[in-house]
């Protein structure tokens, strides 16, 4: 399986990523256009692309992130499998569906990467350093937290959004989220929603979807990632995301899986409620 | 090959046609929260969230007053607070000093044209530009261009090239806040994100009646 995966991927390279990212360019402004004409089973065919472990490289990760959970490691010696990320110990069907969350056992509401990193520490003991040094894969760098992402978001496709805002410190987290939506800072002057709260922008010719409003553009958002990134040849999770937008904000690199990160997640995903998640998909 | 294009032209959230009619359902439901975090709780988060910058980048996290009235009225201050900005940011600009606003044009379009400079990414001494066109139609000539801010396409034209219009066009592009407070453009001279001689070249990549922009 893992074989044939890696024969797809390679497949993918020579056919040519950019030969196709062309097509993309000019095809996805015709789609602009054409939208309402989507037919069904062009729809249908593009699921079944991204569903499918021999077209979309990301399913290497997925392939990884299985391995790794059942992998035995830390001080410990035990496997992830006892690690609760919100439906009780081992349990992975769906829970992506349900992240940030709040955690008793932390009193703090967490997202996957920081439940995940917690887990390695408290239960498996692992240092989590290393870990976090290889948290963006590169050349060269596999990232663990992005496999783990991969496989777990992997088991809550063909479900819906639904994040819970009803405990207290989950009320703050999506509050402080929406906070952050709107804070302007750094030598541009930006906050996420100089970009990204308008319908129907652009910068230069990409399109910006709304994020500040519940509806359709933060569904189609957040239920497609992670993602595989073919411009960068690397399956992504929120968190590059988020990284690479404070990036373009001329803002300081964010701590990994720090709490900022959670509360623009838990805000974003609450506004992709009832979204279907359809993950890793393949984007630009 | 099929398939791979069908996709593309399906776009990159394709979810979006197949949640379509079925889950605009789910969105209803739902109604914005309007319960508001404590100042206090968003500075810790922010902290948290950037604890250590590199040297001299942390004002990038601190919010300057400006800034910190326009989020926390989402761009729409009030009226005592409009002014409060207004007359604060004009304060702030800087002409050149023998008053000559416009530079040269072809310069400026190179700084309109590009969008390098100040991110953690890039090199401190590398190529900085205004990226213009991120936002805005300029020449005609340009397709990839943003919709953020309004057309300038013919700018200086349609203001018959007069020396008081280039001087207004150059303390906006200075500081867009003296002239509208809480715009969304970014303060390219109060921040020294440009400089003098960048902020003189696209102000006659706007007035100059050979730039590209004033040819239609
Ligand atoms: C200066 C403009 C700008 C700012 C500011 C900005 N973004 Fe983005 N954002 C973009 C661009 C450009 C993309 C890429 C769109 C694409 O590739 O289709 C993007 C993509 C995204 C995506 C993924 C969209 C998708 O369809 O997969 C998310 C989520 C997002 N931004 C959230 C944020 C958040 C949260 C913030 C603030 C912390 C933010 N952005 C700030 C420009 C910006
Ligand atoms: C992030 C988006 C953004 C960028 C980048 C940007 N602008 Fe703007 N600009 C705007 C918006 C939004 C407006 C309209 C609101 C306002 O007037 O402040 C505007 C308005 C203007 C106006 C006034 C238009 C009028 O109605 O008379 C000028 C002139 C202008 N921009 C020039 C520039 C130049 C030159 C640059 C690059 C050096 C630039 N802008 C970069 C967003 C942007």
């Amino acid at each position: 399986m893992r074989h044939l995966a890696e024969v797809t991927l390679h497949v993918w390279r020579t056919l040519g990523l950019v030969a196709m990212l062309t097509v993309c360019a000019v095809a996805s402004n015709v789609a602009a256009q054409q939208a309402p004409d989507i037919t069904e089973k062009e729809i249908e065919r593009y699921r079944a692309m991204i569903s499918d472990p021999f077209a979309n490289p990301a399913y290497l990760n997925v392939d990884r992130g299985e391995t790794l959970w059942a992998q035995a490691r830390g001080t410990k010696n035990v496997s992830l499998q006892g690690c609760d990320l919100g439906e009780g110990a081992g349990r992975i069907d769906g829970v992506y569906a349900k992240l940030p969350r709040y955690f008793a056992d932390t009193d703090r509401v967490m997202d996957i990467e920081q439940r995940l990193l917690w887990c390695m520490e408290m239960l498996q003991g692992v240092d989590t350093k290393d870990v976090i040094k290889r948290r963006f894969s590169g050349p060269g760098i596999v990232s663990d937290m992005e496999d783990l992402v991969a496989f777990i978001a992997n088991k809550s496709n063909g479900m819906k959004f639904a994040v819970s805002v009803s405990h207290p410190k989950e009320q703050e987290m999506f509050a402080v989220g929406e906070a952050m939506f709107y804070r302007r800072s750094s030598i541009m002057d930006f906050s996420c929603a100089t970009c990204h709260a308008d319908d129907g922008k652009r910068i230069r010719l990409q399109g910006l979807p709304n994020l500040s409003k519940p509806g359709k553009n933060a569904q189609e958002t957040m239920g497609t990632w992670p993602t595989y990134r073919v411009s960068q040849s690397q399956m992504r999770t929120m968190q590059h995301r988020l990284w690479d937008c404070y990036r373009q904000m001329r803002m300081p690199a964010p701590d990994y899986a720090s709490d900022g990160i959670t509360a623009l997640t838990l805000y974003l995903t609450r506004q992709a409620e009832g979204g279907d998640i359809l993950v890793p998909s393949i984007k630009r | 090959m099929t398939p791979l294009i069908a996709a593309c032209k399906i776009g990159r959230n394709v979810a979006a046609a197949i949640v379509g009619a079925t889950v605009a359902l789910g969105s209803v439901a739902w109604a914005q929260q309007s319960s508001k975090a404590a100042p206090e709780t968003v500075a810790s988060v922010v902290k948290n969230t950037w604890k250590a910058p590199a040297e001299g980048w942390q004002t990038r996290v601190d919010q300057d007053d400006t800034q910190r009235l326009c989020s926390e009225t989402r761009n729409n201050p009030s009226k005592a607070d409009y002014e409060k900005i207004r007359v604060r940011e004009l304060a702030t600009i800087v002409f050149p000093a023998d008053g000559v606003v416009l530079g040269n044009w072809k310069d400026g379009e190179a700084v309109a044209q590009t969008g390098t400079g100040g991110q953690f990414s890039d090199k401190a001494d590398g190529p900085r530009g205004g990226n213009c066109y991120a936002c805005h139609q300029m020449s005609p000539k340009e397709l990839s261009y943003g919709t953020l801010g309004p057309s300038l396409i013919e700018y200086g034209k349609i203001r018959k090239y007069a020396a008081a219009d280039a001087k207004a066009a150059y303390v906006k592009i200075f500081n867009a806040q003296s002239v509208l407070p809480c715009s969304n453009m970014p303060r390219f001279g109060f921040h020294k994100f440009l400089s003098e001689q960048q902020l003189k070249d696209v102000t006659a990549f706007l007035f100059d009646p050979e730039s590209p922009v004033n040819k239609p």
